[in-house]
């Protein structure tokens, strides 16, 4: 067992501690805050079922951004449904017994890794060239880009041109699970590609990421439009009732 | 700031996106309000010491009692989907002005207090601390904000910077720097019932003065009862509706149609304003001391129903928060909802036969409707998702026979505000209130020239004054703006029923 995979193993450890820790904490948060009013942007459905399925809808289609903007939304849906198929395709790092889903995507997985890529670049294209995006585009928008394009283009070179012993790569992963440090192998690509996503698992909670857990929080999407059929009070507000004069 | 000299924007021809101006309006903001506007509300009269520090605990408050706002100011990826949609950039340009940049405003606060990356690499993440800078953009820039919510509507997380705006406002209320034009208003409502400051007195002058009008005009003894106890209906209306042109043949096309439909009914002197200018600044606490003068109202007068008249952000209030702020309602007759618009009863009184329209009357006019934005896309109207929508263009296309739509991207939930909403409707912001109006005018403009468009309905008070006010800048009549009940009363047979 070499230093530098007790150092990967226990940055692994690390990061996804950070990651599940911190994304808790942050999704209790929001569920812990109250909601003062009601304020779905309307028009809104009418049912919880309605409002569940509006959500959905902005989860799986991107529905709004494809109502403002056709190509920021070509391209997010490029890099999140490609980022989508290509964490499928990884499963089979930590299985194994491999399920049959994970095995049916294997091929089209690697499309998945283009496309991400492509839409990445899609979307840092837009941040240089259109004034409006580049006038709100700060220096912590572009590294998370560059992280990202980092860890699609490191995963994408070991498939196409210098590969690495990914059967060792998963007896590293699988004894990770088990709490049985393997030897991971040594080649640059891989170490790079696993760095970057240890580095991004722990920015995570703590930055923009936060979109992910964000849209099944936000009131105006969430919320049902039922304002006047029930009485929606949020227990700070409820004492402001019994000064009132009437 | 009597004579401000600028120049109203011209039509763009193919609705391109403006370049970039950097501060293009950074010399617009409203007049600061005085110590003797602030205290009635209950916040200091002017800047208080160490209000760098106070900014950020109320920021902490506010962001412990709204899920809505930690939520927005976590989740914005800057994607840019919403630079392009706020009229206020469309009018003028300035990059502040785009909904994102207006939010990085507060957001940037945020991250440096309330965020581990803002507290680490304050650069990286746009964190900064308060300071005069930082306050001066807030004061200026979450005044060029109308809380329109269309932003909203096409953010991919809903992000509604109207919820930031309020905020904003919140937290420089609370360090003693609030808009002259929203607390000097909402000083007069807790002393006098509404915005204009009209003691009963007044008003009941002025009821009675209508009452003669309508019988001069149509030999019909329409009454505008105030203050009646048992009536079945308390209506509260924006208190435009009591003498500013539009607004009053609003009024009047109510109490056409309470007479002809038979339903009892009384104005308030108490609660006689239904825009809840609280909602502006943001304070939760402001608009439940506002929105409970209606609940004592109802209570005193003993009514079994409430009715509000044409009003956006009232009918937001209304219908999305009366609710919270002064309910529950159970004092009242559980057939109706509370509380109804005016058009849904209209609407439902053209359905049933309860009252009969001919629409010859307005033949003299081809009608477009201008969907009010907090209508649109801050309540409802009706059953069904949408009845916002359809409801006043029933009773629109009932009273005319001719109405035409403007362009549907600039209609329903996709409509532009008047540029004159969320308490900027003051004469001290006027260069943004004409340009804010950009693309409503543009989008009128081709209904005049393509379909012999005469005049555009409106249901709000807001919308009406800042239409009679800014249209001229573009070369349109003030009187091209009308109530959608002054074409009801304008067709409503009165007289006896067959
Ligand atoms: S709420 Fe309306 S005025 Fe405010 S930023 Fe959004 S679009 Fe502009
Ligand atoms: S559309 Fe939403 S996420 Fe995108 S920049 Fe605007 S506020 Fe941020």
């Amino acid at each position: 067992m070499s230093t530098l995979s007790v150092i990967y193993a226990i940055l692994f450890y690390a990061a996804t501690a950070v990651l599940v820790v911190g994304l808790a904490l942050r999704i209790k948060l929001y569920a812990a805050t109250p909601t003062p009013l009601k304020i779905p942007t309307m028009p809104a459905p009418l049912t919880k079922s309605g409002a569940a399925f509006r959500v959905f809808r902005e989860v799986a289609f991107f529905e709004s951004l494809f109502k403002s903007n056709r190509w920021i939304w070509i391209f997010a849906v490029l890099f999140h449904a490609g980022l989508a198929l290509v964490l499928m395709r990884h499963v089979r790092y930590f299985q194994a017994d491999i399920w049959l889903v994970v095995k049916l995507i294997q091929p089209f997985g690697i499309y998945g890794g283009m496309a991400m890529v492509a839409g990445l670049l899609g979307l840092w294209a837009r941040r240089l060239v259109q004034e409006r995006i580049r006038y709100i585009t700060g220096p912590s928008d572009h590294l998370m880009l560059a992280l990202l394009v980092l860890i699609g283009l490191s995963g994408l070179n070991m498939k196409f041109l210098s590969h690495t012993d990914i059967i060792q790569v998963k007896t590293f992963f699988l004894g990770l699970l088990r709490f049985n440090i393997q030897d991971l192998p040594t080649d640059g690509p891989l170490l790079i590609h696993l760095g970057a996503v240890a580095a991004l698992m722990i920015v995570f909670p703590f930055s923009k990421l936060l979109h992910a857990p964000g849209v099944f929080f936000s009131p105006s999407r969430n919320q049902v439009d039922d304002a006047r059929d029930k009485r929606h009070l949020a227990p700070w507000a409820a004492h402001m009732d019994a000064d009132r004069d009437a | 700031m009597a004579d401000q000299k600028f120049e109203t924007p011209a039509f763009r021809e193919f609705r391109d996106n403006p370049a970039i101006k950097d501060g293009a309006m950074s010399h617009s903001q409203p007049f600061v309000a005085k110590p003797e506007h602030n205290t009635p509300l209950g916040f200091p009269g002017e800047l208080v010491d160490n209000w760098e520090v106070k900014a950020v605990e109320k920021l902490g408050d506010l962001l412990n009692k709204n899920r809505a706002l930690r939520v927005y100011l976590d989740s914005c990826v800057k994607c840019g989907a919403c630079t392009d949609k706020c009229h206020y950039f469309l009018g003028t340009g300035d990059p502040k002005n785009m909904p994102v940049a207006r939010q990085d405003l507060l957001r940037s606060l945020y991250r440096r207090h309330f965020t581990l990356a803002g507290k680490l690499v304050p650069g990286l993440v746009g964190a900064k601390d308060m300071d005069k800078e930082m306050l001066d953009d807030w004061y200026k820039y979450f005044h060029q904000c109308s809380q329109c919510r269309r932003c909203s509507v096409f953010c991919p997380y809903g992000i509604d910077t109207a919820e930031i705006s309020m905020a904003a406002r919140d937290i420089m209320d609370h360090i003693g720097v609030g808009s002259k034009y929203s607390n000097e208003i909402l000083a007069k409502v807790h002393v006098i019932g509404n915005n204009l400051g009209l003691p009963q007195p007044a008003l009941a002058d002025t009821l009675e003065g209508l009452e003669e009008d309508v019988l001069d005009d149509d030999g019909v003894d329409v009454k505008f009862p105030l203050d009646v106890h048992g009536a079945d209906v308390l209506l509260v209306t924006p208190s435009a509706d009591f003498f500013a042109e539009p607004h009053v043949d609003g009024l009047i096309g109510y109490a056409k149609v309470f007479h002809q439909a038979g339903i009892s009914w009384t104005l308030s002197s108490y609660a006689s304003e239904a825009a809840n200018f609280a909602m502006f600044i943001g304070s939760y606490e402001q608009m439940h001391k506002v929105a409970n003068r209606i609940r004592k109202a109802a209570l005193d007068l003993g009514v079994k129903r409430i009715i509000f008249g044409e009003c956006g952000h009232a009918w937001r209030v209304a219908y999305s928060f009366l609710n919270t702020l002064a309910g529950p309602w159970d004092f009242l007759d559980p057939k109706y909802p509370v509380p109804q618009h005016i058009l849904e009863v209209t609407n439902g009184l053209i359905q049933s036969g309860g009252i009969v329209l001919d629409a010859e009357a307005n033949d003299d006019k081809v009608l477009t409707f201008h969907d009010s934005c907090n209508v649109a896309r801050g309540s409802r109207m009706g059953d069904v998702e949408g009845g916002q929508f359809i409801i006043p263009r029933n009773v629109i296309k009932a009273s005319v026979n001719r109405f035409v739509e403007m362009d549907p991207q600039t209609t329903m939930e996709k409509t532009f505000c008047c540029g004159g909403g969320g308490g900027l409707l003051t004469d001290d912001l006027m260069e943004l209130r004409v340009k804010g109006a950009l693309p409503r005018m543009e989008a009128l403009h081709d209904v005049v020239n393509n379909h012999g468009v005469t005049h555009m309905a409106a249901i709000c008070a807001i919308c009406k004054s800042q239409f009679t006010k800014v249209m001229p800048y573009y070369g349109f009549s003030m009187d091209m703006i009308v109530s959608v009940h002054q074409l009801v009363g304008n067709a409503i047979q009165l007289g006896a029923k067959e």
